[in-house]
């Protein structure tokens, strides 16, 4: 009850409030969806920028555009290996610029200047919705591949060095998806907070610090969910010998 | 209920998981066939025909060279065999030349010796002549001296 009553005074923060849409009997979490669209937005202008003439030669846009690529290939291809990482580039990479535009769209933008009936604008990542959505589609990628790429064998994994591991194995696909949005959730809502705090006790200078910080840790959470989701699934389609 | 209610909002909270959740994956997953269509593939292509042109390139460029290499070393060849080809027409030619030289001077030799030969013979046969001669003379003389000698008696 201390704890609870300490935090709502930092209510000018607006910790876990939200723009509510109902839309019949659902409700939805209104400003996720409204800083997602803008920033998604915003990558998509960027990119049919960026790929709207392309030539053999690359230039401006498309440089940018072929480098991100090419670092997405890297990420894919270590990760899960050189004869499925094809299929899932996409969906790697998608998972990268998603979490990537979104944590820093939420780092950079002073999405605080637009008000709000309730709740304010933010990182999507912020809202453990996202975080859970993306780790969920994470999961059912990883069995998808395992199951496309062995069938039925793809339980061998379970038990594979022995089969004491079956519960373990087990027990991590329940961690894998948990880690993985908790990880983004916490990293991304801590970083607004640390900042929204630092900008509410002390307005000047010594918040910025703290949001090159925050913006080199939305950069390596983006990395390292995009490197994990390439790992697991890396991992299902593994060959044991 | 701690956990939902922690921040103390009038509803919702931190962990309010609600419909955001599945229409969150949805977007997500057409994200991802979009940026697939707008992203990935062409820039997969063009970054792929790029690296295939380039690679086909340098395995051109090594294939030339090598070709260039074995008619450098063809030529080499090429060059050695005429050196040698030329050496032994010379010195062919200088045996020849020798040859003939020799040649010429066992001939001019001989002929040199031929007529030194005839010469000396001549010389001998005019000098056993003249010897001849003379006894001849010196026999007709001493008869004559014998002769007159025998008369004065």
């Amino acid at each position: 009850m201390f704890l609870n009553s300490l935090l709502t005074n930092f209510a000018a923060l607006e910790v876990g409030q939200h723009l509510y849409w109902q839309i019949g009997n659902i409700r939805l979490h209104g400003q996720v969806f409204l800083t997602s669209w803008i920033l998604l937005g915003a990558l998509l202008v960027f990119i049919s920028l960026g790929t709207k003439k392309m030539e053999n030669d690359p230039k401006g846009l498309q440089n940018l555009l072929e480098f991100l690529w090419d670092y997405i290939r890297d990420l894919a291809r270590t990760q899960i290996g050189e004869k499925v990482y094809r299929d899932w580039m996409p969906f790697i990479g998608t998972l990268f610029l998603f979490v990537f535009v979104s944590n820093w769209g939420g780092a950079l933008i002073p999405w605080r200047l637009i008000k709000l009936p309730s709740g304010e604008l933010g990182a999507p990542t912020a809202d453990i919705n996202t975080t859970i959505a993306l780790a969920l589609l994470v999961s059912l990628s990883y069995f998808y591949a395992g199951l496309s790429n062995k069938g039925w064998r793809y339980f061998e994994y379970y038990v594979h060095p022995t089969p004491i591991m079956l519960p373990f194995k087990i027990l991590e696909d329940f961690t894998k998806p948990l880690s993985l949005s908790f990880r983004l959730f916490g990293n991304i809502l801590a970083d607004e907070l640390v900042v929204g705090v630092l900008v509410f006790l002390v307005p000047l200078i010594l918040p910025i610090p703290v949001m090159f910080l925050g913006l080199f840790t939305s950069a390596i959470q983006a990395l390292i969910f995009a490197t994990l989701a390439a790992y697991y699934i890396g991992e299902a389609v593994e060959e044991h010998h | 209920m701690l956990a939902f209610n922690f921040f103390g909002a009038t509803e919702g909270g931190l962990f309010d998981i609600n419909a955001t959740l599945p229409l969150m994956a949805i977007q997500v997953v057409a994200l991802t066939y979009i940026l697939n269509s707008l992203f990935f593939k062409p820039v997969g292509n063009v970054v792929e025909k790029r690296e295939k042109f380039v690679s086909n390139n340098i395995i051109e460029a090594k294939n030339k060279l090598s070709e260039v290499k074995k008619l450098e070393a063809d030529l080499l060849t090429q060059l050695q065999s005429a050196r040698s080809e030329a050496q032994r027409i010379v010195s062919e030619a200088e045996n020849e030349s020798d040859k003939l030289y020799k040649e010429a001077l066992e001939l001019a030799n001989d002929e040199a010796n031929a007529s030194k030969e005839k010469a000396r013979l001549e010389i001998e046969s005019q000098t056993s002549a003249a010897r001849d001669q003379l006894s001849k003379q010196a026999d007709d003389l001493s008869e004559l001296i014998v002769n007159r000698l025998i008369l004065e008696k």
